[in-house]
């Protein structure tokens, strides 16, 4: 798939997500039970969410979504697909 | 395990089990315990949940109507299990076996509904009485949220009640809703359960069939719920929560070799939808200016001064577990240590004595010695837990941690581990997953633990004399005691890393975890909360250490020789007509005693076990202040204090040093070279020499397995390493 990074219509995997920025879920993709309790934790298409927090060493990353912080690591971060919001970016 | 009876488990039918029972559902972090303890008015027990190792918190109510029990549940996130916890919550909901709960209570976060309205659709559709406590109001005013409870109660179809656990707000409002919707037993009554698509519908008809009138059926909503689970659980859930039965009545709706991920899809998403769209309607918000906890927590969180902070706040909890613990560790020891004397005193000197002072008064010592670390274990655990300081410290330790197949909260309990094993094992509560727990738990005694100290300074004192230094700066002495830390903290890390590719093999629970805004804890609820925990550690695993004292006692103590008694005492009698002085005379007693333990069991054992450890450069007095050891390991000091007939108690171990300097081996060859005592000292390192930990892990692991287990691996590695650093020695002609 060709990735092209800010444009509207892009989608991307969240850990591709400078600090600071913010997106909505496109969808989440990898091993069924560990998609599935992403799902639940409120990450289904459609949800607005920010990259907050990145951790030392660039791990593990904390994401603001639904009005509450989560954390995870780079690797559950990876199999979730966004697309850019169309605010941009917010410090 | 004995010492439950004062709360009797629920499955086992004691009179508190016949109350109908109230589930307090919640999320994680909303307040749950709070509300609990504003319900119970803190008057909780604490037990085991039916067939798990989970705990507990319930307490009677009183209602106009009658008592209830309220239950405390673990907090989850859905109706799926993702974790033993959440499937204690799911199997209560349930209760296949029993009698299914009279109703239940939610409490909600109100500033974080567009997550938790997920877990109350699904509680709603439960078909079972339900009650909303929307907790943190104060919360949700001051971030500028408006909610409109009477459109929420509406749309949800149950009762909403605003509360604020905290400060006491809402008890009376929740316990009235409670008390109706027990009396009218009404069920929840949405407009109409939630629809998904038509594909997942056509799926979940058939299983709604199949429910309908089997052991399994709660009616029609809850048939509707139970038919979604299934779905979402098929094929990978086993051993979390589900029936085996139910599994194997379900499995034939499933299409073969269907692919389920979209179903899955859509059952979230709609309900979340749902959720999506009640909130819309309920929650008006304006975003307010940043907070001054904003502020802090960029501060805790920043990779710099974050870590800075992070160091400095593990730091302080170490210096305060091991040093402020101190004088009441000391105040305890000194307190046995008396009425030991005491006993000896008073007491006909013989077996019963020494029972009462050596087993039964040393082994409530050594229950008791734990207590000061462990209340304030839990006491500084349950401040930075509650505060929200857990999550984020992990958030900065995972990296690390994660590299060795650890979650990132096992840090603290780990760094406890440099204290103590056993409040360090306790610590482990704070991690979710089981397989987290039993990992941490069970390499966490190889961190270098305070109790180990004594010994490898004795050790080191005895075969690296002081005045060596290297570079003019630091002693051999220092450097090899840091030596040991770090080959300590190397082979936790190592054995975790091993233990995690073999034994816990299969994909590492991810690490997902909801951090939650800064707060300050309730004092009040976190004195009650370490007290009904020390109590527990007290009841259970105290028994069993009061236990193993004894028997080790009885090893080292019996069987006595008559013919050493008759021999000691005719010479006693020599020295008396001689009218020798009382320092001969106790250097007489000190020479029996030794007698008499190498004629022992645990003499004996020593003896016996002397070919096996002389790979290692152990005799057989060595090996016999290892099995002592294994009460505590600083009793290794003592043991072989008795073994070589020296004064240890009055001076400090400097003539024990001086004895083991002295001493040979039968062929007259030094006993304590160097290289004995780092072979001794790297044995000490990695052995699992506590019964206490084991009894420890017993207890927070629900079986005998684990404690066997760690004790098997530790003694293996223990006996290698020792082996490798005495035989290579030798080679290399290092003696």
């Amino acid at each position: 798939m060709q990735v092209i990074l800010n444009t509207m219509s892009a989608v991307f995997r969240l850990a591709e997500l400078r600090k600071g920025q913010r997106a909505v879920v496109e969808r989440v993709e990898g091993e069924r039970s560990t998609a599935c309790r992403l799902l639940e934790l409120g990450l289904v298409a459609g949800t607005e969410l920010r990259l907050t927090h990145v951790a030392p060493f660039g791990d593990p990353l904390r994401v603001e979504l639904r009005g509450y912080g989560l954390l995870l690591r780079r690797k559950e971060a990876h199999s979730i697909w966004v697309k850019a919001h169309p605010a941009g970016e917010e410090r | 395990m004995t010492g439950l009876s004062a709360s009797p488990a629920p499955a086992s039918g004691g009179a508190s089990s016949q109350l109908p029972k109230v589930l307090l559902f919640g999320n994680p972090n909303v307040g749950k315990s709070s509300l609990f303890n504003l319900l119970s008015g803190g008057r909780a027990k604490i037990s085991n949940y039916p067939g798990s190792t989970v705990q507990q918190n319930h307490a009677a109510l009183a209602l106009p109507s009658g008592k209830v029990e309220l239950v405390d549940l673990p907090g989850t996130y859905s109706l799926r299990a993702h974790s033993i916890d959440e499937s204690v919550a799911i199997r209560a909901l349930y209760a296949w076996e029993g009698q299914p709960p009279a109703a239940l209570l939610l409490v909600l976060d109100a500033t974080t509904l567009r997550r938790g309205l997920y877990l109350a659709t699904q509680l709603a559709e439960s078909g079972l009485p339900l009650v909303v406590a929307l907790n943190m109001m104060d919360e949700a005013e001051s971030k500028g949220i408006a909610i409109d409870l009477e459109g929420l109660s509406r749309l949800l179809g149950v009762p909403v009640v605003p509360t604020v656990a905290k400060s006491g707000k809402g008890r009376v409002e929740v316990l009235k809703a409670l008390e109706q919707n027990l009396a009218e037993r009404k069920p929840v009554d949405r407009a109409e359960p939630l629809r998904f698509r038509a594909e997942t519908e056509a799926l979940l008809a058939p299983m709604e069939q199949a429910l309908r009138g089997g052991d399994f059926d709660r009616g029609a909503s809850a048939r509707r719920l139970l038919a979604q689970w299934f779905l979402l659980s098929a094929g990978r859930d086993e051993g979390l929560g589900m029936p085996p039965a139910l599994m194997q009545q379900l499995a034939p709706c499933l299409p073969a070799g269907s692919d389920l991920a979209a179903y899955e899809n859509d059952l979230i998403e709609s309900r979340y939808r749902e959720v999506d769209r009640i909130v819309d309607a309920c929650v008006r918000s304006r975003s307010l200016p940043q907070r001054r906890a904003a502020k802090l927590d960029a501060l805790l969180t920043h990779p710099l001064l974050g870590v800075l902070i992070f160091i400095v706040t593990m730091l302080l909890m170490f210096e305060a577990l091991f040093s402020w613990s101190e004088p009441l560790v000391s105040g305890i020891e000194s307190l046995v240590e008396a009425l030991q004397a005491g006993l000896v005193q008073w007491m006909p000197a013989g077996p019963l004595r020494d029972l009462l002072s050596e087993g039964v008064v040393a082994g409530v010592g050594n229950v008791l010695v734990f207590v000061p670390q462990i209340a304030l274990l839990f006491l500084l655990l349950g401040f930075l837990d509650d505060s929200g300081y857990l999550a984020r410290a992990a958030f900065l330790a995972d990296r690390v941690m994660s590299s060795v197949g650890l979650h990132g909260k096992a840090f603290v309990a780990l760094l406890s581990g440099f204290g103590c094993a056993v409040p360090a094992v306790l610590a482990t509560r704070s991690l979710e997953s089981r397989r987290d727990r039993l990992l941490t738990m069970l390499v966490l005694p190889l961190m270098s633990c305070s109790a180990r100290l004594p010994v490898y300074i004795l050790i080191i004192s005895t075969v690296f004399p002081r005045q060596q230094r290297l570079f003019g700066l630091v002693s051999e002495g220092s450097l090899m005691m840091m030596g040991l830390y770090a080959f300590s903290i190397l082979s936790t890390l190592g054995a975790a890393a091993l233990l995690g590719r073999t034994l816990f093999r299969g994909p590492a629970p991810t690490f997902l975890l909801e951090m939650p805004p800064l707060r300050l804890p309730q004092f009040t609820h976190l004195l009650r909360q370490a007290g009904r925990r020390v109590l527990g550690f007290v009841r259970e695993a105290g028994t069993i250490i009061l236990a193993l004292t004894i028997v080790i006692w009885a090893l080292l103590a019996f069987p006595k020789s008559e013919a050493v008694e008759r021999d000691f005492a005719a010479r006693r009698q020599r020295l008396e007509s001689q009218g020798a002085t009382s320092e001969a005379q106790q250097a007489l007693a000190r020479e029996e005693a030794s007698a008499q333990l190498a004629h022992s069991f645990g003499g004996r054992l020593g003896k016996a076990l002397e070919p096996l450890v002389a790979p290692l450069g152990f005799d057989w007095r060595i090996t016999l202040g290892v099995v002592g050891s294994f009460t505590a390991r600083e009793v290794f000091v003592s043991t072989l204090g008795i073994v070589f007939g020296s004064e240890t108690e009055d001076d400090e171990g400097a003539s024990l040093r001086e004895r083991l300097r002295e001493a040979k081996r039968p062929n007259g060859e030094a006993l304590m070279t160097p290289l004995v005592g780092v072979s001794l000292m790297v044995f000490f390192v990695l052995a699992c020499q506590c019964m206490s930990t084991l009894a420890v892990v017993r207890r927070e692991s629900g079986s005998w397995k684990w404690p066997l287990f760690m004790f098997a691996y530790m003694s293996v590695f223990a006996y290698g390493a020792a082996l490798l650093v005495y035989q290579l020695g030798r080679w290399a002609g290092w003696a």
